[in-house]
């Protein structure tokens, strides 16, 4: 594992970003925030552009809009930059999926690392999801050891 | 001097749905504003064809997270004027219980971001961890949080058990000390004062030219509210007051919220103890040919929606028309003539939910000047703290 990706564990800065949601898990990401969750006791903060980011959250069922400018922001990334899907629709596009401005899902997109499936997920799916990431990150770099 | 072009959004990271904006500053005031909608288009009208009467309600719920009542409770409506039934009593009830729940919730969240956006994060934080007590209301009522599910047409999906009743007026009752005091706390702050009285104001004459709706009408002195004007639900039975204003700027919107929240817990309280038993449903197996209209007073102001059906089980034509589509051309009247610090209040001030941070930028002819969404949020707190070194807090 980088020493980039090692740093990023510690305290992983999040950005979120809807693409076509109904606005709901976006009120659940800033829910996470707010004293009863208090995502931050776990070094996460809610960073005001993508360029100070190391996860990204995103949410909804990436309309024809949105696509063009996920590719962008994602690519302003700083990389490593680790994905999130959250809610139904941004994982499988959900209810929308015979919808004629939502052509594909978000892993056909960009790669994504965690999916938290719900309508919305609840704040506690979120952290729980955010957490499994640096899991799931770590034993990569515990198996790449090997 | 030379006119700036200030692109906000689409993309702000803070929440809700992305739109753009581009203002024409001279210097620090706002000389115009355009405004692009449509990076959120999911195509839900075309869907809701597609599914059937009982399955579109999902699809309605779903156009935005926090009216995720006032869309099916307008739709249902709208299905039940064609066949031109009355729900029954319980049901009623339980419609009016739910749409007010999350009135409390939606005035809640914004005047939460409101607080951010002037600088004040503890109202912010304070406000949000009061709305969760409502969202767990909510929880016990319908089983979630935010989509509740609860409307079909004929009536509701769930019924409210009675054994929940107590414990729901308890979590009710018990944020009403300190909404008071985030109530007095704002009538009485001077620097809340001093960032929000006569800014953005809205004229009544300008209301009624734009037909603004909701909060941001009322806020403006014109007496318009669905539930007053034709009483669906409860509204006709029970007591409450329609909250007006009269200056229509800021602050008054942010009372009226305020003042909202607290008459809605009221017929939220009434509702639940005087709930009558009965049917929720009319089991409405077939809709006829025809179309209907149905309207409701939602967070926002007045949603309507239209559904044509032809005697099949889908709706032939389903058209929606949220309360923001009207209240956002009256940012022409409000944001012009005011400062660039101001413009984020004043547009958060109708709620489209709107808080621009990302991808929002301040550029001047030369391109030498560069503002971002933080740096314009960064401004409109360093006025509050401009203003609060002025006054010697």
């Amino acid at each position: 594992m980088s020493m980039k990706l090692k740093a990023l564990l510690k305290s992983p800065w999040v950005f979120h970003l809807s693409t076509g949601s109904c606005n709901n898990c976006d009120i659940e990401i800033l829910d996470c925030l707010t004293p009863r969750f208090d995502i931050e006791r776990f070094g996460m903060l809610l960073a005001g552009s993508i360029k100070h980011a190391d996860v990204l959250l995103i949410t909804g069922s990436c309309n024809r809009q949105s696509v063009i400018r996920l590719k962008r922001l994602y690519e302003q990334a700083p990389k490593p930059c680790l994905v999130v899907a959250i809610g139904e629709c941004s994982l499988s596009r959900g209810l929308f999926m015979h919808s004629y401005n939502c052509p594909v899902p978000l892993d056909k997109i960009i790669p994504v690392d965690v999916y938290i499936p719900g309508c919305p997920p609840k704040p506690e799916a979120i952290i729980a999801g955010v957490v499994k990431l640096i899991e799931k990150v770590k034993k990569e770099k515990v198996e790449s050891k090997k | 001097m030379a006119k700036t072009i200030v692109p906000i959004g689409p993309y702000h990271p803070l929440q809700e749905e992305p739109e753009f904006f581009s203002l024409t500053v001279e210097g620090e005031k706002v000389v115009d504003i355009d405004v692009r909608i449509g990076y959120n288009h999911r195509g839900i009208e075309k869907l809701s064809e597609m599914k059937t009467f009982d399955q579109s309600t999902f699809v309605i719920e779903r156009i935005c997270g926090i009216c995720s009542t006032s869309h099916p409770f307008a739709y249902t409506r709208a299905v039940e004027d064609i066949i031109s039934v009355e729900v029954p009593e319980r049901a009623k009830y339980i419609r009016t219980i739910i749409a007010e729940g999350e009135r409390i919730h939606s005035h809640l969240l914004w005047l939460g971001l409101a607080g951010h956006f002037l600088g004040y994060n503890t109202v912010y934080m304070w406000v949000w961890k009061l709305r969760e007590e409502i969202l767990d209301v909510m929880e016990i009522l319908s089983g979630n949080r935010n989509n509740y599910a609860m409307f079909k047409p004929g009536g509701v999906r769930r019924d409210i058990k009675q054994e929940d009743i107590p414990d729901v007026i308890k979590k009710l009752d018990s944020i009403i000390p300190s909404l008071t005091m985030i109530k007095k706390a704002v009538i009485d702050d001077p620097v809340i004062h001093a960032r929000t009285k006569g800014i953005g104001v809205l004229s009544k004459e300008d209301a009624i030219n734009y037909a603004a709706l909701g909060p941001t009408s009322r806020a403006s002195g014109v007496a318009r509210d669905v539930r007053k004007d034709a009483p669906y639900g409860v509204y006709d039975k029970i007591e409450w007051n329609m909250i007006v204003t009269k200056n229509g700027d800021v602050f008054d919107k942010v009372i009226v919220r305020i003042l909202e929240v607290l008459e809605a817990i009221k017929i939220m309280k009434e509702c639940l103890l005087t709930l009558p038993k009965g049917e929720i449903d009319l089991n409405i197996k077939d809709i006829p040919p025809g179309e209907g209209i149905g309207h409701v007073e939602a967070p926002r102001g007045e949603t309507f929606h239209y559904v044509r059906s032809d005697g099949t089980n889908r709706p032939v034509r389903h058209k929606v028309r949220a309360p923001t589509f009207m209240n956002l051309p009256t940012f022409k009247a409000t944001v012009v003539g005011e400062t660039i610090s101001d413009a984020t209040i004043i547009l958060a001030a109708i709620d489209p939910c709107y808080c621009c941070t990302e991808r929002m930028a301040v550029r001047n002819i030369k391109g030498t000047k560069l503002y971002n969404g933080e740096d314009l949020i960064r401004l409109s707190q360093e006025k509050t703290e401009k203003i609060k070194r002025k006054m010697g807090l």
